[in-house]
């Protein structure tokens, strides 16, 4: 049950890259991604930047060899996904019984809307093809058959959380001898859908966000798609290369507060971060970078950053929100910032935390504002909060 | 003003849902968070929909919305002030 | 040996029925999706103001959790977080999704927004009863009975959980269906018939899907 589990690949797409180097680049020259709409057609192009990531559905497609266009969704998901298998370069991968793990919230909520578009002003227009991607299992299967896995395949909608479950769901399969291989993460794209929802909540930041800071106003919604490829001890001893690091501790846990609101104390942060280090076996002062997750709103900063006050006080991990640069890319976030973390490991480099001007005031520390180079980093907490209360922690660990 | 906060009352109870709430159950002077009617997070931005809606006043400063929205009085007042006018 | 794991508890509700340990509590007829959440609510007896918020999913999916513990939990036995939720359903958060569509046409509402995904629903359990334990939300073509059982079982046998509601929540339009399971530990050595007046079923595959299957009839 206590089997390791290897990370043995990754691949990512984001608004500050195309792909995994592309996206170390930009993090390491503090190129945030965040823009006026190039993609995504909205009456508030004008008013509020995202973090597209800068390919059409055409290129995307094109990128692919796929025939048609379908859900960007899909496209995102299978770009870092077919990245994190080459990049893990398992040798007779299908030889190892292996899982698809992916997590969405928007589903194919892109097409949709283009359906409506034609359908609402005349019922006998719109194509019917644009709604049948709609539900979030099957953009999974979508990207599934394209990557060729068939073994095990599965979806989770968590919210914010949802690839961070992926990944330790991913995790538990490989312990419990399941599954060898397991492509675990998450993907999502912009969509009308989700900037008006967020904007009717209040809280998009019109500026570039500010995670963290005093005068937080809120999230800059992004999009992309971040995934890992776990392996077995088995199938580590086979690989040509050495795999970069373990997932060595996990844990999710209800807030049981609000809808949407974190509770002020951030109890449910506190039980994933808590859960999480007591199954690595890690003290707190064992981790070397916190991945936030950072939002930018002024709910989650606070409940994340008391939480952390309780849990590691009185000495801080450095820790930074890599959303400063991706935006809040709600479904495949867990998954991006996973990959974040394993780079961070490999690189032993630590991000800064863009645009954070005044530290807020009721927290006795402050995330890193410049990169960091040629750091000891061991362990990295990676953290994703959602919706519904949905709390989960992740810990990447040096081999 | 009094037919303003009595309107205000019966249109609360249909945008919030408060299905258990008679519109003479909330006081003028009644603090409508927490402690009062409990109204949370979500149910202040339905409330500035609903000034938007039915008032046409846009409360764009979410943090305005506690002092704006303490109770049916002060609601009332703000839609007074800010009420355009030609309606 | 770990200690066996058994359904304590199970509630079905779908085609204006509502069946609690394979007896049926209320049936009704005629009545639409909306007006058979309202009369389940009324026939609960709980003032929780909250449910008139919720959104057909959530409300379907609170009121089978509440039928389900009802003088089926004493919340003494648990911490908060020994009792997680981990449910399924094939197409997350649709119903809501089309009806916060439709709303945005004239005026997007907040209120509906924050139920366009599908683990509020267990946000609400949650808060409902504080519970703090693991909870997660898949989404599958159909019940998967396998699933349920093999997952929940490995978080009740490596003590991630104490006990953990568990199940299918699926609501479109007038079509809905929720079966929900509550599964707890014996204890240790128990012979495998258990020693209250009525005997819970194992917690296994079968059982699963006989219970999921029995409203067929």
């Amino acid at each position: 049950m206590n089997a390791p589990v290897f990370i043995a690949g990754m691949g990512a797409i984001s608004a500050i890259g195309n792909n995994l180097s592309e996206c170390l680049n930009a993090l390491e020259n503090q190129q945030a991604g965040m823009g006026e709409m190039a993609y995504l057609h909205s009456v508030h192009s004008k008013t509020l930047p995202v973090a597209e990531v800068k390919l059409s559905n055409d290129a995307l497609s094109e990128q692919l060899g796929l025939s048609k266009i379908i859900s960007r969704t899909a496209m995102l998901s299978m770009v870092a996904a077919k990245e994190a298998l080459e990049n893990a370069a398992i040798a007779a991968l299908s030889n190892f019984r292996t899982g698809f793990i992916s997590a969405n919230t928007v589903g194919g909520m892109d097409r949709t809307e283009q359906f409506f578009n034609a359908f609402l002003p005349d019922h006998k227009k719109g194509k019917l093809r644009d709604v049948v991607h709609h539900e979030c299992g099957y953009i999974s299967e979508l990207a599934a058959d394209y990557l060729g896995i068939r073994d095990y395949v599965t979806t989770i909608s968590t919210a914010c959380s949802s690839s961070a479950n992926s990944v330790f769901y991913g995790a538990r399969l490989i312990r419990n001898n399941i599954l060898d291989v397991v492509v675990a993460g998450g993907t999502d794209a912009l969509t009308k859908f989700t900037l008006n929802g967020f904007n009717t909540l209040m809280i998009l930041d019109q500026d570039p966000c500010k995670p963290f800071d005093e005068n937080r106003k809120g999230l800059n919604l992004g999009e992309g798609a971040g995934y890992v490829v776990m392996v077995s001890e088995k199938v580590a001893a086979v690989l040509k290369k050495a795999p970069f690091c373990k997932l060595s501790g996990y844990c999710n846990a209800n807030d049981a507060y609000h809808q949407t609101a974190s509770s002020p104390d951030g109890t449910g942060s506190y039980l994933a971060m808590k859960g999480a280090l007591d199954r690595a076996g890690l003290l707190p002062e064992a981790i070397d970078y916190i991945n936030l997750h950072g939002t930018g709103t002024q709910n989650n900063d606070i409940a994340e950053g008391t939480a952390i006050k309780r849990l590691f006080g009185p000495v801080y991990p450095k820790m930074s929100s890599t959303k400063s640069f991706t935006g809040h890319t709600l479904g495949a976030s867990g998954g991006l910032e996973a990959v974040f973390s394993v780079l961070a490991l490999r690189e032993n480099i630590i991000y800064p935390n863009l645009r954070l001007q005044t530290p807020m005031k009721e927290l006795p520390f402050v995330p890193e504002t410049l990169l960091l180079k040629d750091v000891s980093v061991k362990n990295v907490l990676s953290n994703s909060f959602g919706f519904g209360g949905n709390c989960s922690s992740l810990i990447f660990s040096k081999i | 003003m009094d037919k303003l906060i009595q309107d205000l009352k019966v249109q609360i109870i249909a945008q919030l849902n408060l299905q258990d709430v008679k519109p003479e159950d909330i006081g003028d002077d009644q603090p409508l968070f927490v402690e009062g009617l409990g109204l949370d997070s979500i149910d202040a931005l339905e409330l500035i929909v609903l000034l938007q809606q039915q008032y046409k006043i846009k409360l764009s400063n979410a943090e305005d919305g506690p002092k704006v929205f303490r109770s049916v009085r002060t609601i009332a007042e703000y839609i007074r002030e800010h009420q355009p006018q030609n309606t | 040996m770990p200690a066996p794991i058994y359904i304590t508890a199970s509630t079905i509700i779908s085609s204006n029925r509502l069946v609690k340990n394979g007896q049926t509590l209320y049936e009704y007829t005629e009545l639409d999706t909306a007006g058979f959440l309202m009369t389940a609510y009324q026939h609960l007896g709980v003032k929780y103001p909250k449910f008139y918020k919720m959104d057909h999913l959530s409300k379907l999916g609170w009121l089978a959790a509440e039928f389900l513990l009802k003088a089926s939990f004493e919340s003494a036995r648990y911490a908060p977080e020994q009792v997680g939720i981990i449910l399924t359903n094939a197409n997350s958060s649709l119903d809501a999704d089309l009806k916060y569509f439709e709303s945005a046409r004239e005026f997007a509402s907040p209120a509906l927004f924050v139920y366009t995904l599908p683990n509020i629903v267990i946000g609400e359990i949650c808060i409902k009863h504080n519970f703090k334990g693991e909870n997660a939300f898949f989404i599958f073509e159909e019940f998967d009975a396998g699933f349920i059982q093999k997952y929940v079982s490995g978080l009740m046998n490596s003590n991630i959980l104490q006990a953990c509601i568990c199940g299918w929540v699926e609501c479109i339009g007038e079509e809905y269906k929720a079966v929900l399971f509550f599964i707890e530990k014996g204890a240790e050595n128990e012979p495998s018939a258990a020693v209250n007046d009525v005997a819970d079923d194992l917690f296994t595959t079968d059982n699963l899907n006989k219970i999921y299957h029995s409203d067929n009839g």
